[in-house]
């Protein structure tokens, strides 16, 4: 078994920031993670891509993510890309299969790292080949160099589409429509949250600069898309979409990427017992954390897109106060000392998140993402419709697990990372009461799915407890 | 569906798509090479059998899995290519067995 001081887990800039932060005050470190290169999400393949022509596509702060990949790599942390965190207990034991060999890591503290993932938003059509998140494109674009082959229609609201098609532009590809999901009125509702975030006024700039290069580009923008349906066979054929005023349209398409905010990655919170509350802005649940980043369980902190969405800047800010206080509870460094070096980062931290309520509340997701039409899947794993689950409502007042215990949603390999929130809104909708209150379905292990081939690795290396 | 900035690849390799072969590049995911193919998809559902492509492409939601080597529902989105690798598209119940 190895055993270390700290497991971080997640390579993106929350983990490596922590990793630095957490060598420099003597502990020993894993970093574990379930991709290739550190990087996280927002960084992805940085080290190989940052120096090429198409890193160059990808702009500045993509670029500035290999400098941070270079001091985590020069810290001294033992790095295990490729493994898959399926377990990980109070005590600390962690239970990671990389390889297909399965083992079991003891730490004293650990840091989830694990970051955020794209909204799920489901609507009829959703799992036909040819959907995809816009998340999931500009991964093809930084990781492979690869780009829709025809002019493909984008769906959604948020910085990141815009960004993506920026990108998507300048690298030779081609934008049929952008269907703007954002509903009517939100500029007036978020404007007054406009000085609170003119610290930040940088990433506001470039936000509109992104937009008035896609006017410059003469892409079709179609706004206040309130639905959206993919219509095919075996793919993608058409896309149908209609306005909130109603005017609808089908228009042929091959791909179709879709974007609905983000939220953080809550399962292995959930999974170790930290309290998370229901954030009403936010539309998810986020963990329950003192101003070090610390969850309810002792020496379990979270740092990054998985505290709160607030980007790689305040994702790294975090990971470096979480290691500090880490250090401190490990014994390596004064209460004094970690007060003095967390002042600074505290107050960059803070400038970071003066600009969340305004983006918070300009790109709320439409409430159609919540309230899905009857046909549509929305657990996609085991193929279950918004309509079994309403169906379930009228038989009682079911919460996330008894749908669970009936229809299977949730049960499938992705451990409802797709249907959780909305099985949570459905339900909250039928029954009139606050999400918050539905609740979301108990995390059990695995986190991820393993074989009984790797569980059998485990088994010769160790006894399991 | 999807197509690479640059063709043809600076120093190709080798894998096998249902035994065809097809040109990959280091360091880039299997899904990634899925969905370059004519048939774009990488496997059907347990339920009704439909097909299913890579969506999330960050190891989330499960439908990039495939037999990757003889091993079954291999998530191809977290898998990197490798010289000779043989993938072969999932049909239906997931096994357990590796
Ligand atoms: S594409 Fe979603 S898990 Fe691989």
């Amino acid at each position: 078994m190895s055993e270390v001081d700290l497991l971080i887990v997640g390579a993106g800039p929350a983990g490596m920031a922590a990793a630095v932060t957490a060598r420099q005050n003597g502990l020993d470190v894993l970093v574990i993670d379930d991709q290739p290169a550190p990087g996280g999400q927002i960084w992805r393949s940085v080290e190989t891509v940052a120096a090429t022509k198409r890193g160059a596509l990808l702009g500045e702060a993509y670029a500035a993510g290999q400098a941070s990949a270079a001091a985590f790599r020069a810290s001294g942390a033992v790095y295990e890309p490729g493994s898959q965190l399926w377990q990980i207990e109070p005590g600390f034991r962690a239970f990671v299969t990389r390889d297909r060999q399965a083992r079991v890591i003891k730490a004293r503290a650990v840091i989830l790292a694990t970051g955020a993932q794209e909204r799920p938003a489901p609507f009829p059509g959703w799992t036909l080949p040819g959907v995809l998140t816009v998340g999931a494109a500009q991964i093809l674009l930084k990781n492979a160099g690869e780009i829709p082959e025809k002019p493909v229609w984008i769906a959604g609201s948020g910085p990141l589409p815009l960004l993506y098609m920026t990108q998507l532009l300048k690298a030779g590809g081609r934008v049929a429509g952008y269907l703007d999901t954002t509903p009517k009125g939100r500029l007036m509702a978020a404007l007054p949250h406009l000085p609170g975030a003119l610290g930040a006024m940088g990433d506001l700039l470039k936000g509109l600069g992104w937009k008035a290069a896609l006017k410059r580009a003469g892409v079709p923008v179609v706004k206040h898309v309130a639905e959206i349906e993919a219509v095919g066979t075996d793919k993608v054929e058409q896309l149908r979409y209609r306005t909130a005023n109603g005017r609808e349209a089908i228009v042929s398409a091959e791909v179709v990427l879709v974007h609905e905010g983000v939220v953080p990655s809550i399962h292995p919170p959930l999974a170790l017992g930290c309290k998370v509350e229901w954030s009403d802005v936010q539309a998810c649940y986020v963990p329950v954390l003192d101003s070090w980043g610390e969850s309810s369980q002792d020496y379990v902190f979270v740092a990054g897109d998985g505290a709160g969405i607030a980007g790689a800047k305040a994702a790294e800010l975090r990971g470096h106060i979480a290691a500090l206080r880490a250090a401190v509870k490990l014994g390596r460094l004064g209460e004094g000392a970690a007060d003095e070096r967390a002042a600074p980062l505290r107050s960059s931290l803070g400038r970071e998140l003066a600009l969340r309520p305004f983006l918070d509340t300009l790109f709320a997701p439409r409430p159609q993402v919540f309230a899905p039409p009857d046909e549509t899947i929305v657990c996609r794993c085991e193929e279950v419709s918004a309509q079994e689950i309403r169906d379930l409502v009228k038989l009682g007042r079911p919460g996330p697990n008894q749908v669970k215990a009936f229809t299977r949603a949730g049960m499938g390999p992705c451990q409802g990372r797709q249907c959780g929130y909305t099985i949570t809104h459905i339900l909250a909708q039928a029954e009139n009461r606050p999400p918050g209150e539905v609740g979301f379905y108990r995390v059990r292990p695995p986190l991820k799915p393993v074989t009984l081939g790797e569980l059998a690795s485990l088994d010769q290396q160790e006894p399991v407890a | 569906m999807f197509r690479k900035l640059h063709e043809p690849l600076t120093e190709a390799i080798t894998i096998y798509v249902d035994g065809a072969p097809v040109a990959a590049e280091p360091g880039e995911s299997v899904a990634a090479v899925l969905l370059r193919q004519k048939e774009a998809w990488s496997r059907t559902t347990p339920v009704t059998q439909s097909r299913r492509a890579p969506y999330c492409l960050m190891g989330v939601c499960f439908d990039c899995l495939a037999k990757v080597d003889g091993v079954a529902s291999v998530q191809t989105c977290l898998t990197m290519v490798a010289p000779g690798m043989r993938i072969e598209r999932q049909q239906g119940k997931r096994s357990l067995s590796a």
